[in-house]
Formats: C-alpha cells, sequence, structure tokens
C-alpha cells in the first residue's frame, strides 16, 4: 500500500476533479478572441476570476492568472524592483526586505536581482521556531530611507516547518515605515488557513493550484488597486494586464473549482488535519534525538517536521520510500541532490541537523490508519536510517 | 548509474536475470555542470537525467546519492596531495576503493542490499569455497579489471559486473541500442572525471601553485628551472624546458620528481627501464596466493601476508598496458616483483596489478623501483 505524505510537494486530485478538467478542455475558443467560440471560453475564465477574487476578498479585476506560484512571485519581486527602478532612477540604492527562509523561488529570484545590481536584500532574522523576528524587521526598515525599500515579501506560512507567520504585524510594520509594499507567499496557506487580503493589508498574494488539487501550471498572483504598481514580466499580447500569454480557461476554472471546495471545507479539514498531524508529530517525537521544527501553536495543521540525530534526511526518505511511504526532506534540487535546509539553517540548526530532516505533510486523503502505520514503521526506519548514515 | 551506456546494460541484464534492482546515480561534486561536454568529465546533469531515464525504461527506482565531500576528500585532494608528493596517483583507482565500493557499498549494504552492480568490463566468480575471484573481462580492449584490483575480498563478496563476459564493447552499444536506450551512442567518458577540460597540469598548477626548482641530472648537476615538480611526471619527455640537446644527442626523460627538494630528475631513457618495483601497501583480490594454494609463504598475527616464496605471474603497472612477465614474492611485508625485460617508466604512487593468467590476484601500490642499470631512484 502506498501512503502519500508529501501534500506540501503537490496534492492529488479530489474525486471528480480530473473530470471537471478534462470537460473544461473540450472547450474550443482562444479566450481572448472576439467570437462567440472565444467568448465561451473567456466566460470560463472571468468566472474563475471572480470566484478566486471572493475567495480571498479581492475584486476580479485584482486577480492575475499565471502559471504557477514560481511565476507568480517572479512577476511581483522583479516587477516590483524594475518598477522602483524606473520611478526613483537606476542610480538610488534599492531593497527588498526578507528572511533567509523563504522559498527559494524568492530566494533565487532575490539573489539574481542582487547579481546584476538591481537590489540589495535585507535579511531579516528568524526566530528558532522560523517565525520572522518582528524586531529585526522594524530595525531594518529603520535601518534605510524608507522610499529607497522596494518591498517587503514573506511567506504566509513556511512550507518546510509549517510555521505561521505574524502576517499582520509586518504589513503594519511596512506601512508605518513609509507604506512598504508587502508581498506575500500564500502558496502553501492558501486552502489551509484564512486568508482574507483586505484583512491582512498586503498589496499582492500568490497562489498556486497544483497545491490545492488542481493541476500544475496554473497559478495566480493578487495585486490590489492601489497598490505600488510593478512592471510586467511577460511581454506578448497583454492578454491580461500584468501578464502576456493565452489564457488556460480550463486552467482556470479547475483552480477555482478546487480552491473554492478547499475554503468550503477548510474548517473541517482543518480540524480532522490537525488531530492527525499531531498524532503524527506526538508518535515520530517519542524517540530520542527526535526534534520537532517550527512553531507547535502557530502551525499549518498538516504539517509535522523533524529531525533525526545521527540520521541524513535523504537516508531515512529512501527507508520511508522502500515501505511504499512517500516523504521528503524539504529541500530537493533538480539534480536530485538532497541539499541541507536552508530553512532549518536560518533557524539556528547545524549543518548535519539540517541535513536531518524529514517533512511529512498530510492531506485529504490521509487517514488515521496510516498515520498510525507510519508511525509503526518510523522506529525501524530511524534505527536503520542511523546505521546507514554514517556511511 | 553514470549516465553511461555500460551501466545502462549492466542495470537491463541485472533486472533481466530477475535480481531486485535499484538505480543509483552518484553525485560527486557539489557544483555539476549542467550539459555534458563530449567524452570529457562526467556526471553533469544531463548525465544524471539519461541515467534516470535508463532507470525509468526499465522500471527500476532511482535515488541520487551525494557522495561529494567524500570524493573530494579521498579522490581529488589525494590526487592533489600525491602530485605534492612526487608521486602519480590514479585517481579512479581510489574512486573504485574508497568510493564506490566502499562508501557506496557501505551505504548499500547497511540499507538492506545483497550487492553494487556496475558497468566495469571485468567478471567476478565464487570459487569451491565461496570465495570471490576477479578476472579480466572477454573484451581485452576495454578489461577494467586493473582498475578493480585494489578491491579486497570483503569488497568483491558484494560485487557483480554484468558485463564481463561480453566479447566487446561494440555488442554492449547494440545492446543499448536493441533496448532502446538513447545512451547507446554516447562517447565513453576519458580523462579524469573531475577535470573535464582535460588540462591536469592546469589543475595541479590551480592547486598547488608554483613552486620553482632546478631540473637536474643523475650526478646533480643543474640543467634547467622548472615551475614545479607536480608538472612532470616519470617518463614524460615533453615539457622539459632545458634549452640544450644532452650530451649524447638523446632525449632527456623524467625520471624521478623530488619535492621535497624540488628537483626533477632527467635522463636517457635507458634509465627509464626498470627491472624491479616493490611497496608495503598491498590488497588481495579475494584469497591472497598462499590461501589460493599458488604458493607457501607466513601471515602475520593480523592475518596479513608478511613472506610468500617467488612465483610466477603477470604485472600489469598502467590501466591500458600491457601485462609483463614477471616473478613476484613477498618479504617483510613488501611484495617485490621482478621482470624478465625491463619496463619503461614505472612510476610511484601507481598501482602494480598482479596476474596470474586471466584472474587479478591483487596490487601493491609502487614505493620502490629498481632501473636495469642497478641505480636505485625513487623511494617512498
Amino acid at each position: 500500500m502506498s501512503i502519500y505524505l508529501d501534500y506540501a510537494a503537490t496534492t492529488p486530485m479530489p474525486e471528480g476533479v480530473a473530470e471537471v478538467y478534462t470537460q473544461a478542455l473540450t472547450v474550443v475558443g482562444n479566450p481572448s478572441s472576439v467570437h462567440q467560440q472565444g467568448q465561451a471560453a473567456r466566460v470560463m475564465v472571468e468566472e474563475a476570476r471572480a470566484t478566486l477574487g471572493a475567495l480571498l476578498g479581492v475584486d476580479p479585476m485584482e486577480v492575475t492568472f499565471t502559471s504557477g506560484g514560481t511565476e507568480s512571485i517572479n512577476t511581483w519581486l522583479k516587477g516590483r524592483t524594475f518598477a522602483h527602478r524606473s520611478a526613483r532612477g537606476a542610480a538610488e540604492p534599492l531593497y527588498l526586505v526578507l528572511t533567509r527562509a523563504e522559498h527559494h523561488g524568492t530566494l533565487d529570484a532575490v539573489e539574481w536581482l542582487e547579481m546584476h545590481g538591481f537590489a540589495t536584500p535585507l535579511w531579516v532574522a528568524v526566530d528558532p521556531d522560523g517565525v520572522m523576528d518582528l524586531e529585526d524587521l522594524e530595525r531594518l526598515l529603520g535601518s534605510v530611507p524608507s522610499e529607497q525599500i522596494a518591498g517587503v515579501t514573506t511567506l504566509v506560512a513556511n512550507n518546510e516547518v509549517g510555521s505561521i507567520q505574524p502576517v499582520e504585524s509586518i504589513v503594519e510594520l511596512a506601512r508605518a515605515h513609509g507604506d512598504i509594499p508587502v508581498h506575500l507567499d500564500a502558496i502553501q496557506a492558501f486552502g489551509q488557513i484564512p486568508l482574507n487580503v483586505p484583512e491582512l493589508g498586503a498589496d499582492a498574494v500568490s497562489i498556486s493550484a497544483h497545491k490545492l488539487g488542481g493541476p500544475v501550471g496554473v497559478g495566480a498572483l493578487v495585486m490590489r488597486r492601489g497598490a505600488t504598481p510593478i512592471e510586467t514580466l511577460l511581454h506578448g499580447g497583454n492578454q491580461q494586464p500584468s501578464r502576456a500569454g493565452t489564457l488556460d480557461a480550463a486552467g482556470a476554472h479547475v483552480f477555482a473549482h478546487v480552491a473554492r471546495q478547499s475554503v468550503e471545507t477548510m474548517v473541517a479539514r482543518h480540524e480532522q488535519l490537525s488531530q492527525l498531524r499531531d498524532l503524527l508529530m506526538d508518535g515520530l517525537a517519542a524517540y530520542p534525538g527526535v526534534e520537532v521544527r517550527g512553531s507547535i501553536s502557530t502551525r499549518l495543521p498538516n504539517n509535522v517536521h523533524v529531525t533525526l540525530q545521527g540520521a541524513k534526511g535523504e537516508v531515512a526518505l529512501y527507508l520511508f520510500d522502500e515501505q511504499g511511504v512517500s516523504v521528503s526532506t524539504g529541500s530537493a534540487c533538480q539534480a536530485g541532490i538532497a541539499e541541507e535546509s536552508h530553512v532549518l539553517r536560518a533557524m539556528g540548526c547545524d549543518s548535519a541537523t539540517a541535513s536531518s530532516a524529514l517533512r511529512l505533510t498530510l492531506g485529504s486523503s490521509t487517514t488515521q490508519a496510516e498515520v498510525e502505520r507510519v508511525v509503526e514503521l518510523f522506529p525501524g526506519v530511524l534505527e536503520k536510517a542511523r546505521a546507514a548514515s554514517g556511511k | 548509474m553514470s549516465g553511461g551506456v555500460d551501466s545502462a546494460v549492466a542495470a537491463a541484464r541485472a533486472v533481466d536475470e530477475g535480481h531486485e534492482v535499484v538505480g543509483v546515480h552518484l553525485a560527486l561534486s557539489r557544483m555539476p555542470g549542467t550539459l555534458r561536454t563530449g567524452s570529457r568529465g562526467c556526471c553533469t546533469i544531463e548525465d544524471s537525467m539519461d541515467a534516470r531515464r535508463v532507470a525509468g525504461q526499465l522500471g527500476i527506482p532511482f535515488y541520487v546519492w551525494d557522495f561529494s565531500e567524500r570524493f573530494r576528500a579521498d579522490v581529488v585532494d589525494n590526487f592533489i596531495d600525491e602530485y605534492r608528493q612526487g608521486r602519480t596517483p590514479n585517481p579512479c583507482l581510489r574512486c573504485n576503493e574508497k568510493i564506490k565500493f566502499e562508501a557506496v557499498l557501505d551505504r548499500a549494504m547497511a540499507l538492506g542490499f545483497d550487492k553494487v552492480v556496475t558497468g566495469h568490463y571485468a567478471t567476478v566468480t565464487e570459487d569451491s569455497e565461496g570465495s570471490p575471484q576477479l578476472f579480466r573481462s572477454a573484451d581485452w580492449a576495454k578489461d577494467q579489471s586493473y582498475v578493480l584490483g585494489v578491491l579486497t575480498e570483503e569488497q568483491l563478496r558484494h560485487c557483480y559486473f554484468p558485463l564481463g563476459d561480453t566479447p566487446s564493447k561494440q555488442q554492449v552499444r547494440e545492446e543499448a541500442e536493441a533496448r532502446g536506450f538513447g545512451v547507446h551512442a554516447k562517447p565513453d567518458s576519458h580523462d579524469i572525471c573531475f577535470i573535464p577540460d582535460g588540462d591536469t597540469q592546469g589543475f595541479l598548477r590551480d592547486k598547488i601553485g608554483e613552486a620553482p626548482g632546478a631540473i637536474v641530472d643523475r650526478d646533480g648537476n643543474s640543467l634547467g628551472t622548472h615551475q614545479g615538480t607536480h608538472e612532470y611526471t616519470v617518463g614524460q619527455r615533453k615539457g622539459l624546458q632545458i634549452g640544450f640537446p644532452a650530451a649524447d644527442g638523446k632525449p632527456r626523460y623524467v625520471l624521478e620528481v623530488r619535492p621535497v627538494t624540488r628537483e626533477v630528475v632527467v635522463g636517457p631513457k635507458e634509465a627509464l627501464d626498470t627491472i624491479e618495483l616493490s611497496g608495503d601497501t598491498m590488497s588481495f583480490a579475494g584469497k591472497d596466493p598462499v590461501q589460493s594454494g599458488i604458493v607457501s609463504g607466513v601471515h602475520g598475527q593480523d592475518g596479513s601476508l608478511v613472506e610468500c616464496d617467488e612465483f610466477d605471474c603477470e604485472v600489469q603497472v598502467r590501466a591500458h598496458g600491457n601485462p609483463e612477465a614477471a616473478r613476484v614474492k613477498i618479504e617483510k611485508g613488501r611484495m617485490i616483483a621482478r621482470f624478465g625485460a625491463p619496463l619503461a617508466g614505472v612510476a610511484p604512487g601507481q598501482s602494480a596489478v598482479v596476474y596470474r593468467g586471466l584472474r587479478v590476484l591483487g596490487q601493491v601500490t609502487i614505493d620502490h623501483t629498481v632501473s636495469a642499470d642497478a641505480q636505485q631512484l625513487q623511494h617512498a
């Protein structure tokens, strides 16, 4: 039997969703074509836009469809930087404020901007639970002229260790320092915890369909009206105001569908998943040398993350995989080589600890029996992983 | 599974034979290149994708194991260090000894695997008592038993080389093509995998720097200067910037490299002719010659072979060298090989692999040679 505990990486399509998607694929027409067939496809996109907007508390026009979370993040970071540079001139220093515990989609984009002389990152500390240090944020915001800060970006919840970030406070501090725009990476959080964008006060939010049971290749960037403008990343057609590219009608349609389902069942699922999460977490943490990472109290309902003293995460992953249990170490590059977790390093863990991580993320198909089975297999995996990891 | 055609076919054969196979690609560099560059270098991302694709075609699980740290320490640093000490290393041998059949093998055994399979051209069999024996492959030109000669009995117990019985590499490529592997036409990788541009001297210059010294003849007369002893290897003829010919008009060859005094000793070709080599770091690929019943001898307290009578065999000192008729014995823990006909340019640091017919008996790391004119040059 196979037990899937890597929802953070991607999610299975719930019952019926594949049919919704394939049905939508039969509608013929480019949503930007003027004729009625195009209009039919267009309607799907606009309805989906409205649905997503409503789920996030924003207007349809504030939702831009993208090819996924990575594009959304890149669009905002680079678009905000280039717009800021245009407005203020290339000679002036430009800062982006973020922590080192961000996802690689953010870190790599910022590093690229830095490498090419477009932006200087101001790194905010995270506490040992992976939560942004607000005092340090305040200090950094005050450390340079606020008109030189192009923006602040933050995860809503850390995708590795599950810690929920103090978003309202972050936005408040940014506002207090000269209305600095804030972008939220809500890719893991959307559908798991409530996300009302106006209430949070953020300028922009990135989300992704395949973390909610939708297909890979569809995402959205929410940009508030009146928010500080950003430059377009993809040119070539203005199918949407800030983004070129043929609109994916079927993708948008199914994205809205799964998003609505997720949000509608969120409260009940939160309850159910939290219980399974705690069962799993307690089961693993019962063993000496196994430490839970990330905030226990303010944590995504589906995230379990532990470090295994004396064992390499990638070896434990293999041993679980051998038994049909799919988990993650939280980090991997394109070559498939396990890397030490940069998030754990940002949280103050040493290199060995950061290489000993195991992330198990649950979802709607996870059962108590599955969790119990994993807890049962764990001591054997741990022992063998420790024995094999010295090699 | 390196992404090459040999390991691809080896994996396929192991699957066909009914074994439970898992494909592993070794990440030996923390910063692999993306695209492979012809036949130089190895293990780029493209190589790992090639290996992954074959694993997918075979329906076997595929993982990438990171041994870059150990590779750096045991192979790359060792390579640099050997040159620094004036010896000539063989990194492929070290990699087999320390990485493929030690680090990887140890992890595999700890994870419950029985054997490590590779696409090496060699064969391992078991004798009547279940002890492993290592043999050359059927394809003499591709035979890689030399670089496996450093493996011990315990390591060989857990090795399997499915390609050893194939008469030619061409056949392996044809089999790959028949199996639908895109890598069937992939060129073999040459040179040293961690020096992809093939410029070993440049690499060493980079790592060791320049340490100029004198080029001298065997009588100690200074003939010129050099920029670093690590740029010279025994038997080398090119690159000697002496500026004037030898008194006898003959070409000069590097006879010895002395990093401590920063001297490079040169002389005529005859001086390169080696009639004897020896060393005290040896290993046996299976039972040692005494345990194999070839010759009598004495074992030490720790079980190592400290004495054995002289016996006939063939010795190979280069990966693609010819096996030379020799008589080998072990005295006070040193293996000594004497050649019938002199060998040219044997370099300390290299392995001398001992064969009896097609069987690899073992090897010794050369630390001492005696030249034909009985002048003892190289020292450990």
